[in-house]
């Protein structure tokens, strides 16, 4: 019997907010050090919430973004997501690559750019994750859209959708110097590694 | 006045003339639209995923089920079968794996299936924009029938 994600004790989604404040406070610092100033990050949120609200997250389905997304897989499997308003994906290119490229954030050496951060950022989370939870965690490749936000999160939501009305959200968000970055991070982990994730970090109290 | 009409993610509304009615940021889901021309009504739906595969709860994220819905609201509202007309939009690959395959996508099988499905119900397919990496702001016009399909560089149109 697989679980609900709307069934979820608070005490679960205590512990699951824990996974992500150790994952986000490492993938922080991983950000801070590819910028060489430092960032801050909120109390990360875990969030159930009905799928066919997550788009109107970001300010709105029609927000224009920049998502890295990579696939999860190994012990758990899920989907991860570095989302960044376009603003602030030009202040991140202008803080590592020095300056703009005639393109914006469309230029070649601008995305390339972006997708490594959400690649690196992502890795350092999820690496705090294996090491916290004893679980094998393997990142896919990383995959950038810019577009549309409620384009972009609807499609990582598809295939929850199949099993499940319900989303959990690991939440975060990072603030560079000033507030000049904005970034937006979220893990969405499959319905069945749900349990096995709240298994290895002794938080599952039902079946 | 003209008032717009806003559909939600597995969702549907239907509206007659002169509203219009939009959805916003159509990624692999696919926009359905049906339109009555003679009486200028029609109906737009948001959907996430092909066929509804638990009978037990009929959901307006599965295609079928939406179109179906749909079109039963529409027929009630006066409108026939054969006087109906469908475009499609949407369905795309947001994110390009290099292991991926395009037909395997989700946005693709989408497609797929409600061509399929509207193929059975014998509703007329007129136009469709459909496939690419881009996501689709569609807005239909109820005066006209007409499908505004906007996107983030990849132009506006109408089909």
């Amino acid at each position: 019997m697989s679980m609900k994600i709307e069934a979820l004790t608070d005490s679960e989604l205590d512990a699951l907010k824990e996974v992500g404040n150790i994952g986000a406070g490492n993938a922080a610092t991983a950000l801070s050090q590819i910028l060489s100033k430092r960032v801050d990050m909120t109390v990360p949120r875990a969030r159930v919430l009905e799928l066919t609200k997550v788009p109107e997250l970001l300010g709105g389905e029609e927000n224009l973004v920049i998502g890295v997304y990579l696939r999860i897989f190994g012990d758990i499997q899920g989907n991860i997501m570095f989302l960044l308003p376009v603003n602030s994906a030009e202040t991140l290119v202008e803080m590592l690559l020095g300056a703009a490229e005639e393109e914006g954030v469309l230029g070649e050496i601008s995305q390339s750019a972006i997708t490594e951060v959400g690649n690196i950022i992502t890795s350092s989370y999820l690496n705090a994750l294996s090491a916290f939870s004893g679980l094998t965690v393997v990142p896919s490749t990383p995959s950038l859209a810019y577009d549309m936000a409620g384009a972009i999160l609807s499609t990582i939501l598809i295939e929850l959708s199949e099993v499940s009305d319900y989303a959990l959200l690991i939440e975060t968000e990072f603030m560079g110097d000033g507030k000049t970055i904005d970034g937006n991070f979220f893990m969405l982990p499959d319905l069945d590694s749900l349990n096995v994730l709240l298994k290895s970090i002794g938080a599952k109290k039902h079946d | 006045m003209t008032d717009t009409i806003k559909v939600g993610m597995a969702d549907y509304k239907v509206g007659e003339n002169p509203s219009k009615i939009i959805t916003l940021g159509l990624g692999s889901c696919v926009g359905i639209t049906i339109y009555d021309k003679g009486k200028k009504i029609g109906g737009m739906a948001h959907i996430m995923l092909p066929k509804n595969t638990n009978p037990e709860k009929r959901s307006l994220k599965f295609a079928d089920v939406a179109i179906e819905e749909m079109i039963e609201e529409l027929l009630k509202k006066g409108s026939r079968l054969s006087g109906l007309e469908a475009k499609i939009a949407g369905g795309s690959q947001m994110f390009a794996f290099s292991s991926s395959d395009e037909k395997k996508s989700i946005g693709y099988r989408n497609a797929v299936a409600v061509k399929q499905i509207l193929k059975e119900l014998k509703i007329n397919l007129i136009a469709e924009d459909t496939g690419g990496k881009f996501g689709r702001t569609i807005e239909l016009d109820l005066s006209t029938g007409e499908l505004k399909i906007k996107t983030i560089g990849h132009g506006e149109k109408y089909i």
